[in-house]
């Protein structure tokens, strides 16, 4: 698959000259590259849905061990690891809808031998139990049980039918292709809804904007997310009056950005330095955050200073609120090696390095630097100090998280990187 | 000469639209044409010495591609084949997008003859950018493009853009923390333009000159002795051009940059640009390298820090800045202190102490081992007991039980040290002959080139090392193999100053000293220029006559009798002014 390859790079490319700015578009990319790498996939005539789990998960894994240099490479990684997880997800659940149906064909094929695809939608007129046999064995499609159920399977539909008394040539071949075409175009259309949902996330939380914010309040918020802008905006369109404290963000200060967006747009503001806090949070109704990632526990993966911010909400009780597109959900516990990794940046966005090079200086003394500078980029915010998350599905509390996580995402597809690390 | 300038102005008629097309081009010197690094550079080339565990070019190359040049020529003259066959095998030979193209020489012996060979090959098309394969950086080249190319586009003449970086002007700050000498720059605080670059000043004197026009044809000037500068050049095409019409250019500051600012006849200017927040240097020595090391460590460099070039999985950032990589074989009792970086495959013993170190891949380390700000490359075997403290160990080292490293020395490939063996300090220890050519590091730089004469002498030393072995078995203990070079009687005195060990404290001192007497002598001035002979006996004369610069004046003295004797010939005949500026000009 040359073409698929030429993409491959060129998104890889793109991720490493900074073309694609904030998770959303890398999520959204992700996904198109995805589409266009399913659509390319040539389709074997057993065991489809594996063929393009596999190639979904090849790409996936060069996406990931790829590791863009100078994106803020670990949340990128998280965006795009939910994403190759979410397609992977989506062709199990469509082939399992497929063979689903099938098996309905199958049981139904005496009377209706033609009308396999129409059927699929009646399917809850079905016995249960054959649903959950036909379940069970394509749940897990990766493993050597599927594949040698796989074969016996799919020779049994030809030797049924026959057994009908049709002409068995023909419907099998033509069994075959509707039923690939069917996978395939039925992945590719649930795909394209990802790709819509993730691009109209940001609508979509912030419809619930209203129900949130009342008049008068007190938003505090730190640093700058695209989704709280417009969660904020949205709401000041409804026209509810009330004030934002935007807390800067140190050290690279993108809550000035967020509070110069906001005046612009007709907001209330004030900014006040991270330090501060503490001393404003009793005056505040609500907190309104963006995060990084949404852990499985509930517990959030933010810019650094926000735990400090939650801690200072749980002290004088005020409700703590994350914003995060579905996107966002990842089906790892922050235990896992990959997440507890943070990203330490250049200590030249604290200080100026010609202010401070004769503290480096390891040409005198003892030889080695007394001065040490630390800079993470991320904070991890436990779920007991958030109130409620705000979701395009809507809003959902830290401990329903894992439910919507077990929704969006298989179990089979959570170990993607370790495959990757122990494959090499 | 002239048609030559014609050239240039027609092309930059058609500029806008060409720089457009062209994609963005670097020229890559993997050769540093200096001595500084043996008796390592004798067996391996400069670029491709691990830097905290990554060879140095790809740090340079990471950068490169990442601030949007599509088209890197590395030129490589010593040990070209390692330098290439490295490339082929790397990841850099597959990138999209980022092309990397060698170009071979075997007798360049300078970075002027190396420009002068690509200019004969055609491959420039347009800027380009000017770097050494030992530099490393994170800044973003956008702005300082675009400010060289709208100074383009108003003065065709400004074809060179020099980055430089704001280092603290301590007094002895230079010099301990790049090794490198004090640099002065005189710049115009408005245009940016260079106007003055002296890297060679002499504390002896207590005092640079500078010429006089430079004073009168601006309407103000900064002297700057806290500027660092980070060998990153943007050029224009005429640079390459300049160089093959200039054939005696050599050095790139020395020749180069000095001879475009004295000349001025082609009126070429070079300007500056500051970098603030991104950082730069570039390792020209031992003392560099412990210091940039050190700053990657801390990471300075992000996002060109080892986690992120090696990829997140294969090496981790713990508390402390300690580096390790996933499969290191810690023993419990090993103690790892702050900012310490341990490579894949090794193996580490009881109660070895180990702090502000990088420790390579594959090697063996054991019981009661102390390591302090060492650079420990690939496959070393440290038998028990060794004490390691300021030394470079190069790939395949064996130092034998209870052996010592004194602050300083460098061990290159494959020496070993035999037991309880103290090597001294400073010592350079390899098991290639020093060349026996007493030279001064000056001559060296030009009159050798590191590939040819290295590589003759390493061809015949092969043949002599087995009879030599039982020799040299006394010089590095019972077991050992290797010879320590003697130091250069001139140069012992530099050895400290270019170590990876700290400077000592004795010599700290004096240091000091000499800067205090300085300062005194220098703020007796009031402006921090201090005046010369020249400048003085100018300062009463009438002002737009000539001067000649300072460097010149011991042999000229016939020049200035000249001068002087036009100079009267003018005030006697009347002659007006800008005639007698062109006939002294011409005299010179």
């Amino acid at each position: 698959m040359p073409d698929t390859q030429a993409l491959v790079n060129d998104f890889l490319n793109k991720l490493k000259k900074r073309k694609i700015e904030g998770s959303q578009a890398t999520a959204k990319q992700t996904a198109e590259l995805l589409r266009s790498v399913i659509s390319q996939t040539r389709m074997p005539y057993t065991n489809q849905a594996a063929a393009l789990i596999h190639s979904v998960k090849a790409v996936g894994e060069r996406l990931i061990a790829a590791n863009p240099v100078g994106c803020m490479h670990v949340m990128a990684e998280l965006a795009v690891g939910n994403v190759v997880r979410r397609v992977l997800h989506i062709i199990r659940e469509e082939d399992l809808s497929l063979t689903t149906a099938a098996m309905a064909g199958l049981n139904l094929s005496a009377e209706s031998d033609d009308e396999d695809d129409t059927d699929r939608d009646n399917h809850p007129a079905l016995s249960a139990a054959a649903i959950a046999a036909a379940s069970r064995s394509t749940l897990r499609p990766p493993s050597l049980q599927t594949l040698l159920e796989d074969v016996p399977d799919s020779a049994a539909v030809p030797h049924t039918s026959s057994s009908g008394g049709d002409s068995e040539g023909k419907s099998k071949s033509a069994d075959k292709s509707s039923r690939s075409r069917k996978l395939k175009h039925d992945v590719i259309e649930a795909v394209n809804e990802l790709i819509q949902d993730i691009s109209t996330c940001h609508e979509l939380i912030a419809e619930q904007a209203v129900e949130h914010i009342h008049q008068n309040e007190v938003i505090l918020t730190l640093g700058s997310s695209r989704t709280v802008l417009e969660f904020l905006c949205a709401a000041k369109e409804k026209k509810r009056s009330f004030r934002v404290f935007v807390a800067e963000g140190a050290p690279r200060y993108q809550g000035h950005l967020l509070a110069k967006e906001l005046v612009t747009r007709g907001l209330q503001t004030t900014l006040i330095t991270d330090s501060a806090v503490f001393a404003m949070i009793s005056r505040v109704n609500m907190v309104i955050v963006g995060a990084h990632a949404v852990m499985a526990n509930g517990g959030v993966i933010a810019p650094v200073g926000l735990n400090m911010v939650a801690l200072a909400a749980q002290k004088h009780a005020v409700p703590f609120v994350v914003l995060a597109g579905s996107h966002k959900l990842c089906p790892l516990y922050p235990h896992h090696p990959e997440v507890l990794l943070n990203e330490l940046r250049s200590p030249s966005e604290l200080l100026d390095f010609g202010e401070f090079s004769d503290c480096l200086d390891f040409g005198s003394g003892i030889g080695a630097p007394l001065l040490h500078v630390v800079n993470p980029t991320f904070d991890y915010v436990p779920p007991k100090l958030v109130s409620l998350f705000i979701t395009d599905t809507g809003g959902h509390n830290p401990s329903y998280m894992y439910r919507l996580i077990a929704d969006y995402y298989s179990a089979d597809d959570l170990v993607l990187e370790r495959r990757t690390t122990s494959g090499n | 000469m002239g048609a030559q300038k014609k050239g240039a102005t027609a092309r930059v008629s058609e500029d806008p639209e060409e720089l457009a097309r062209h994609p963005l081009q670097a020229i890559l010197l993997a050769d540093s044409f200096t001595t500084k690094f043996r008796p390592i550079t004798l067996e391996r080339p400069k670029v491709l010495l691990p830097l905290v565990n990554i060879p140095m070019i790809n740090y340079t190359l990471a950068w490169l591609e990442s601030a949007g040049v599509e088209e890197v020529f590395v030129f490589c003259c010593a040990h070209s084949k390692q330098v290439i066959d490295y490339l082929e095998s790397s990841e850099w030979s597959s990138q999209p997008n980022f092309s990397v193209t060698t170009i071979e020489s075997h007798n360049s012996i300078s970075a002027g003859d190396a420009l002068r060979l690509i200019y004969e090959r055609n491959v420039i098309h347009g800027d380009f950018v000017l770097i050494s394969g030992d530099t490393v950086s994170n800044m973003s080249l956008t702005q300082a493009l675009q400010e060289h190319k709208d100074r383009r586009k108003k003065d065709a003449n400004a074809i060179m853009t020099m980055v430089v970086k704001q280092s603290k002007p301590s007094p002895i700050t230079q010099q301990s923390r790049l090794g490198t000498d004090e640099l002065f720059m005189a710049i115009n605080p408005v245009t940016k333009q260079l106007l003055y670059y002296e890297d060679k000043a002499e504390y002896s004197k207590g005092f640079i000159s500078l010429d006089k026009t430079l004073i009168a044809d601006n309407p103000s000037v900064i002297l700057h002795n806290d500027k660092q500068d980070c060998y990153i050049d943007i050029c224009s095409q005429e640079v390459l051009s300049l160089f093959t019409d200039n054939f005696d250019y050599q050095h790139l500051r020395r020749h180069f940059v000095k001879g475009l600012l004295v000349d001025d006849i082609m009126g070429y200017k070079i300007f500056t640009h500051e970098i603030h927040s991104s950082y730069a240097a570039r390792i020209d020595n031992f003392r560099s390298y412990d210091t940039i090391s050190k700053d990657i460590i801390q990471r300075w460099t992000y996002p060109f820090v080892p986690d992120v070039l090696c990829g997140s999985s294969a090496i981790k950032v713990e508390r402390q800045g300690t580096y390790r990589a996933s499969d290191v074989t810690l023993s419990r009792s090993a103690q790892l202190g702050s900012f310490t970086f341990i490579g894949q495959g090794t193996k580490i013993g009881n109660d070895t102490k180990i702090s502000h170190s990088v420790i390579g891949e594959r090697c063996t380390i054991g019981s009661n081992v102390t390591i302090e700000g060492s650079y420990i490359w690939n496959n070393v075997t440290i038998e028990d007991g060794c004490q390691l403290r300021n030394a470079i160990v190069c790939d395949g080292v064996i130092l034998k039980s209870g052996a010592v490293l004194q602050p300083g020395v460098i061990l290159s490939f494959k020496v070993v040290v035999g037991q309880e063996f103290v090597v001294p300090a400073y010592s350079k220890v390899s098991l290639l002959q020093q060349p026996t050519q007493q030279d001064s590091d000056e001559e060296l730089e030009y009159a050798d080139s590191t590939s040819g004469t290295g590589e003759l002498r390493s061809d015949k030393l092969n043949g002599d090392i087995a009879p030599d072995l039982s020799e040299t078995a006394s010089e590095l203990g019972t077991g050992g193999v290797g010879y320590i070079w003697t130091v250069f009687e001139g140069a012992y005195d530099e050895e400290w100053r270019h170590s990876v060990a700290p400077i000592p404290t004795d010599k700290l001192v004096k240091l000091m000293l000499d800067k205090d007497e300085d300062e005194e002598l220098l703020t007796q001035d009031g402006n921090v220029i201090s005046a010369s002979r020249e400048l003085k006996a100018d300062s009463d004369g009438n002002g737009s006559e000539d001067d000649d610069n300072e460097d010149s004046r011991d042999d000229y003295v016939s020049f200035e009798k000249e001068v002087e004797a036009t100079f009267l010939r003018a005030v006697h005949e009347n002659v007006k002014v800008d005639l007698a500026v062109l006939e002294v000009n011409a005299l010179r």
